[in-house]
């Protein structure tokens, strides 16, 4: 997986979503919106800064105290929940 | 000394729950804005035209003949009702009345009556038929369009190209989709009979729907552009619920547009974006939208932009825009006494009554004692 990239959308429409503490995602150049989970929006968020898979998944490690396959996994769904929102 | 308040007319008060006219958004814009320095008269052509009895938003109401019975006929009525209200500024807000008002703009400028239009050309080529040329000019995507002056073209033309689904317009009101040659028919029939003819044809784009509301300076600037993605509709496919959205490049589609024609006044442009992001141009309507009050909500009120330029002052400064600003319609029902319908009826004019919210005598007393 390293340095893999998913096929996530763009990451300049990744940056412009705005989201809020209790999950809900707006895109402001769409106008659409959508809610994610906790989990989801670290991802999120970490999505934002990179889209290198295997860096997002050490994070989402440590953070929620998972096995790499299970984070990955979460990831890898994650990607394509977004991909229907652009 | 109070100062005379400025006196704007608008017209389509119309305020329809399925297809509203924009005049109650640009009369409820201009009385946010500036509260008691403005008076608004009401234009309708309807005594039915909701608009006209909300006193909050409507000092005078007065009824108009149809566009059809002509510019002079027009003039006649708009001259008698400037003699008792002294309009300082007019904002026509129905597509049909434009072309008369602006024939008639020179004129009221004589009376003292101010506009903020475009000319007839610039007004010409936005129109529906001519929008490809136009496009084409400005270097602007746009959907094949064909004028008809029959359904024949319905049975043949997948001969020619054309393929189903696609979408069948009125050329000032009106578009449906067509799945087949018969729901093409159907609805040249039923557009026809509305609206007249040509019909035009134009081919399906998928997507979703934006609309960017603004004013062009009648020198080939653009101000303060809203744009708005719809969230629910009518059954007319009109906004009843939507979303204020900020995308540079459905802004900078529209600055080619109102640079291309040196637009005057103020439009809204409504494209279609495809999964890709790109925007095909769909309509340019020559007035502010049904859903205008939403520019006042982002802090870019338009109407008030258009006023201070129809004075001739600077346009105003307009705040940044502010994606996520919703608006949702909802229906109310208006009080309205039988001597105030009949006075619009058989005088063409009203006053309005103020808004109440008074409770009815007979809940007036406390609840427990009536226990």
């Amino acid at each position: 997986m390293a340095g893999q990239t998913l096929d996530f959308p763009n990451a300049e429409s990744l940056k412009r979503l705005a989201s809020s503490e209790n999950g809900f995602i707006f895109d402001p150049v769409t106008g659409n919106s959508f809610t994610v989970n906790h989990t989801g929006r670290a991802i999120l968020h970490l999505l934002q800064q990179t889209l290198d898979v295997e860096h997002i998944t050490r994070r989402l490690q440590a953070e929620f105290d998972v096995d790499a396959q299970r984070a990955e996994r979460d990831v890898i769904e994650f990607a394509g929940q977004l991909r229907g929102h652009f | 000394m109070k100062p005379q308040a400025l006196t704007v007319a608008v017209t389509g008060m119309n305020a329809l729950p399925d297809n509203p006219g924009p005049g109650l958004g640009v009369a409820r814009c201009l009385k946010e804005a500036y509260g008691e320095a403005v008076r608004i008269v009401g234009l309708g052509y309807d005594a039915l035209d909701p608009g006209l009895y909300l006193g909050q938003y409507c000092d005078r109401a007065y009824l108009l003949a149809y566009p059809l019975n002509g510019t002079e006929v027009l003039l006649e009525r708009l001259a008698e009702i400037h003699a008792l209200e002294r309009i300082d500024v007019l904002i026509p807000c129905l597509d049909a009345e434009l072309p008369l008002m602006i024939g008639l703009a020179d004129t009221l400028a004589g009376l003292g009556v101010k506009t903020f239009l475009p000319s007839a050309g610039q007004f010409e080529r936005r129109a529906k038929a001519s929008l490809p040329t136009l496009a084409q000019a400005a270097g602007v995507t746009y959907p094949e369009v064909k004028a008809l002056a029959s359904a024949q073209f319905f049975r043949d033309c997948e001969q020619d190209g054309w393929t189903y689904p696609l979408v069948v317009k009125g050329v000032f009101y009106d578009a449906k989709i067509a799945a087949n040659a018969a729901q093409a028919e159907a609805a040249f029939g039923d557009i026809a009979a509305e609206w007249g003819l040509p019909v035009l044809a134009q081919r399906f784009v998928a997507g979703e729907e934006y609309n960017l509301a603004g004013v062009g300076d009648g020198q080939g600037n653009l101000l303060g552009e809203v744009m708005m993605k719809k969230r629910a509709v009518t059954s007319k496919g009109k906004a009843w619920a939507g979303v204020a959205t900020a995308d540079d490049s459905l802004a900078e589609l529209a600055r080619k547009l109102v640079a291309e024609l040196q637009w005057k006044g103020p439009l809204e442009v409504e494209v279609m974006r495809d999964a890709k992001g790109n925007y095909q141009l769909i309509e340019i309507n020559p007035r502010f939208p049904a859903w205008i009050y939403l520019s006042h909500g982002v802090g870019r009120n338009l109407p008030t932009l258009l006023l201070e330029l129809a004075l001739g002052r600077p346009a105003p400064a307009m705040a940044a825009p502010r994606p996520g600003t919703m608006f949702i319609r909802h229906a109310l029902e208006t009080i309205v006494p039988m001597s105030l319908f009949q006075t619009l009826i058989m005088q063409g004019q009203c006053i309005p009554e103020p808004a109440q919210a008074q409770p009815s005598a007979e809940i007036r007393q406390p609840i427990k004692e009536a226990l």
